[in-house]
């Protein structure tokens, strides 16, 4: 008799894992992709001798209609109790043969894919070896498959309202494709208004149309809608729950306005007496008083008061602003709130930062006031920055009549850690330099670039325009070294197509500076549970085809928390995860995959080792009773909703009660078996 | 000179990282050492040390566990528990006299599939130098009798 395995004597399990399995193992050729590699053939006459396989069976193409029908025949002819397709990945074609086997009547978690693709025929040269490796992964899914349970998909509720995290483009944009569609949204913005970085920028490429005057009806729309719910000045603090029952805790700072009387009138920010307060969203450029709106069309229009910068929170005297304000809308009494939200999906669009320039000392950033960065030429140029869109030097409000753009001011330069292209860079510098060609008539423009990378609709021709249109000078090379010489800012770097050295003088210097991740990315990352990169981008679930998923289900990613991006990226982005949400939203249930954690109560110790190994509270310490309603026993018991199937506790568990579902301790055993 | 030793080799491997990284040297067709079998699980913090023994038992000449990398895990932190989970079992493995250097642990990315095919034919070369691991099965033969059905 041919003896399992798995087995070296008669056990309760064998008789219904091995001796009544029938097992068919379908191996595909994928075309020359195993094949070339495999010996399918011999393969399938191995598999077919192994014990407990019904029918070991190779085609050309298992995936195709004709080979799904195979199986489904195969299934109900041979009335299989489980199935091996030898094949690609799991990862690609799990849940087609999953769907076919639930079509032939078999549960459609008694099928398991080997993978004899991607791990085995295109990574190996000798076809013997390759063909033994082959033999070896298929075996070793016979054996567990034959220790596979009947599942049934777990349904979850949902709850219908989704939060967005970042109001800058990318969060409005989804928000508002979200709540148009009649769900309801919850925007979260941690700064006082809307807008993000986009409300910073003057004109847009590659069409200089006014950033603000796309942006600020977005603003308005975004606030005024009755699906969206709107919190400025609020942080994200929490998040516990699941995909569809996310339960999320939201800090809403102190305003020391109270946003329902004020009328933003803006009495008390005129009259306020300290006004020499360095403002954040002219990126130092410009000043502000204590109490302020940080631009002119901030959403909600409603001040704030900077705590750490107001003279009443220092000395305990002023109250100038309370004294003006005829609604009586000022309160030095108030504190930090929070709230609690019911939630079905999140998106993340957490936005990006630029990089601190002080990484180049040899730049002089910092040491001399007319090197700035781009987001601060941004504000030079914008209309409603602190110049009124004139092109001004910072040190003495002077026009410049030369102006050098360092390209790469950080990216891609591995000794500053950001080994990645920003991707707008090469875009907006040539934008600078037509505006200050626009605005600055005779306003000569040096560029110093590495590589112009202008990929997208409309880009290449926009740079061609800087170059042949407003005469930017672009200088392929580095630049090594910026000091201040007789009232001008030398700049000394390379131009390597003519090979030469060059020194120019310059009246200010700008630097296309890196995108970075928010400075606190990884540990927000870490507080709502999503996964990051070496850089602090948030991950998506697969590069190419879930780029707006995050890896935690019912969280996606929009905008430049997820990799650099300019508007048009970080737009589609959010619509794009706004549509996936809106699909999740579509259906009153979910169904998840039944990878769970099980417990057997009976031999349960109530050691508790799982409730502290679980990532997701998932277990709970439940009371057994007996019948006069006396507590005999506390045992584990895992929330199948919670439960995301890790296996933590499993591993944990030190009187064997615990197993997870789809890959319990004697699969996993039959596997290791198998090989 | 007779053939050269094909060790056998077991993976343990999360299916977020490592697995998929597995996936992508195969998208990428990079060549690797044909000696390794993985052993596809959730997580890394789903790996009992038991399954590494069973490995061994059965005839494995080296295991390997690989899983995300530390503050990546698609389960927030089962990584953090395999890892401390892998210092304790490592001072199992020195009692009971199996050498430490036939269980490698490591962490591997889906984005790397270029380190996944590096490591693969580094531990190969390892554990090839190493020799046949027959230490347990030589005591298993001594203690039990032959199986039968």
């Amino acid at each position: 008799m041919p003896q399992c395995p798995m087995h070296r004597s008669i056990s309760s399990f064998i008789l219904k894992d091995c001796i009544m399995a029938k097992i068919g193992v379908f191996i595909c050729h994928c075309g020359e992709n195993i094949g070339a590699k495999v010996d399918c053939t011999k393969l399938a006459a191995t598999m077919g001798e192994h014990p407990g396989v019904a029918i070991a069976v190779d085609y050309k193409y298992f995936c195709s209609d004709p080979g799904q029908e195979s199986v489904k025949r195969a299934i109900r002819e041979n009335n299989l109790t489980g199935v091996v397709v030898a094949a690609c990945s799991p990862r690609m074609h799990e849940a087609t043969f999953r769907k076919a086997c639930a079509e032939a009547g078999l549960n459609p978690y008694m099928c398991e894919i080997a993978n004899i693709r991607e791990q085995c025929s295109w990574v190996h040269n000798d076809p013997v070896m390759a063909t033994e490796k082959a033999a070896d992964i298929t075996r070793s899914m016979v054996e567990k498959v034959k220790r596979n349970n009947n599942l049934q998909p777990i349904e979850v509720p949902v709850t219908r309202r989704a939060l967005v995290i970042g109001g800058g483009i990318a969060g409005i944009q989804a928000a508002l494709d979200i709540a148009n569609a009649g769900q309801e949204v919850v925007l979260v913005e941690r700064e006082p208004t809307l807008g993000g970085h986009m409300a910073q920028l003057s004109e847009t490429f590659p069409t200089l149309d006014c950033s603000q005057c796309i942006m600020t009806p977005r603003m308005v729309e975004a606030a005024q809608h009755p699906k969206l719910r709107l919190l400025t000045y609020a942080e994200v603090v929490g998040v516990d729950g699941y995909i569809g029952n996310f339960h999320v805790k939201v800090k809403m700072k102190a305003r020391y306005v109270d946003t329902e009387s004020c009328t933003g009138c803006g009495d008390c920010i005129t009259k306020c007496p300290n006004k020499k307060i360095s403002s954040e969203f002219d990126c130092g450029l410009g000043k502000r008083p204590a109490i302020y709106t940080p631009f002119a069309q901030s959403v909600p229009n409603k001040p704030i008061i900077d705590k750490a910068n107001c003279t009443y929170f220092k000395n305990g005297k002023c109250k100038v602003c309370v004294k003006v304000c005829q609604l009586n809308s000022i309160n030095f009494e108030m504190q930090d709130e929070f709230i609690d939200l019911e939630i079905g999906a999140i998106v993340v669009a957490t936005g990006f930062q630029v990089q601190d320039n002080s990484v180049y000392g040899e730049y002089g950033y910092g040491k001399y006031k007319d090197i700035i960065n781009g987001l601060q030429f941004e504000r030079l140029a914008s209309a409603s920055g602190p110049t009124s869109g004139k092109i001004l030097r910072p040190s003495d409000g002077k026009e410049p009549e030369t102006i050098v753009f360092i390209q790469c001011a950080g990216s891609r330069d591995p000794s500053k850690g950001v080994r990645y292209c920003s991707k707008i860079c090469c875009m907006y510098t040539a934008k600078h330099a037509m505006l200050y060609a626009h605005k600055v008539h005779g306003g000569k423009s040096n560029i110093f670039y590495m590589d112009i990378r202008a990929a997208g609709k409309g880009y290449d021709e926009f740079t061609r325009r800087a170059i042949e249109d407003d005469e930017a000078s672009y200088l392929r090379g580095r630049v090594s070294k910026v000091w201040e010489e007789n009232g001008k800012l030398m700049v000394r770097g390379v131009d390597t197509l003519l090979g030469k050295p060059v020194v120019i003088a310059a009246d200010m210097v700008v630097l296309a500076t890196a995108m970075v991740s928010q400075p606190d990315a990884k540990d927000f990352a870490k507080t709502i549970g999503i996964g990051y990169d070496e850089y602090g981008f948030f991950n998506e679930a697969h590069l190419k085809l879930r780029p707006v998923e995050s890896s935690t289900a019912g969280i996606f990613l929009a905008g430049a928390c997820q990799s650099p991006k300019d508007i048009p990226d970080s737009v589609a982005q959010a619509s794009a995860s706004a549509s996936k949400i809106l699909a999740l939203f579509s259906k009153e249930k979910l169904e998840r995959e039944p990878v769970v954690a099980t417990n057997n109560e009976a031999t349960c110790a109530g050691c508790w080792g799982c409730v502290l190994a679980c990532p997701y509270n998932a277990i709970d310490k439940k009371d057994i009773l007996d019948r006069s309603g006396k507590v005999i026993k506390r045992v584990a018991s895992v929330n199948p909703g919670l439960c995301q199937g890790c296996g933590t506790c499993v591993s944990f568990c030190r009187s064997n009660s615990l197993d997870l579902a789809g890959f319990t301790e004697k699969q996993i055993f039959a596997e290791v078996m198998g090989l | 000179m007779s053939e050269p030793f094909e060790p056998k080799i077991v993976a343990f491997v999360c299916t977020y990282c490592t697995y998929a990284g597995a996936d992508l040297a195969g998208t990428s067709r990079l060549k690797y050492a044909p000696n390794v079998r993985i052993v596809r699980l959730p997580c890394t913090g789903r790996i009992s040390p038991m399954f590494i023994l069973k490995a061994l038992q059965k005839g494995a000449d080296g295991v390997l566990v690989s899983g995300c990398h530390p503050g990546d895990c698609h389960f927030t932190h089962g990584n953090y528990h395999a890892r401390r989970r892998w210092t304790v079992f490592r001072a199992l493995l020195e009692f009971t006299g199996i050498p430490l250097e036939r269980v490698k642990f490591s962490w591997i990315s889906a984005a790397e599939g270029g380190k996944f095919a590096d490591f693969m034919n580094s531990v190969t070369e390892d554990i090839r130098k190493l020799g046949p691991f027959d230490q347990y099965q030589r005591l298993i033969n001594e203690t039990e009798a032959p199986a039968t059905l």
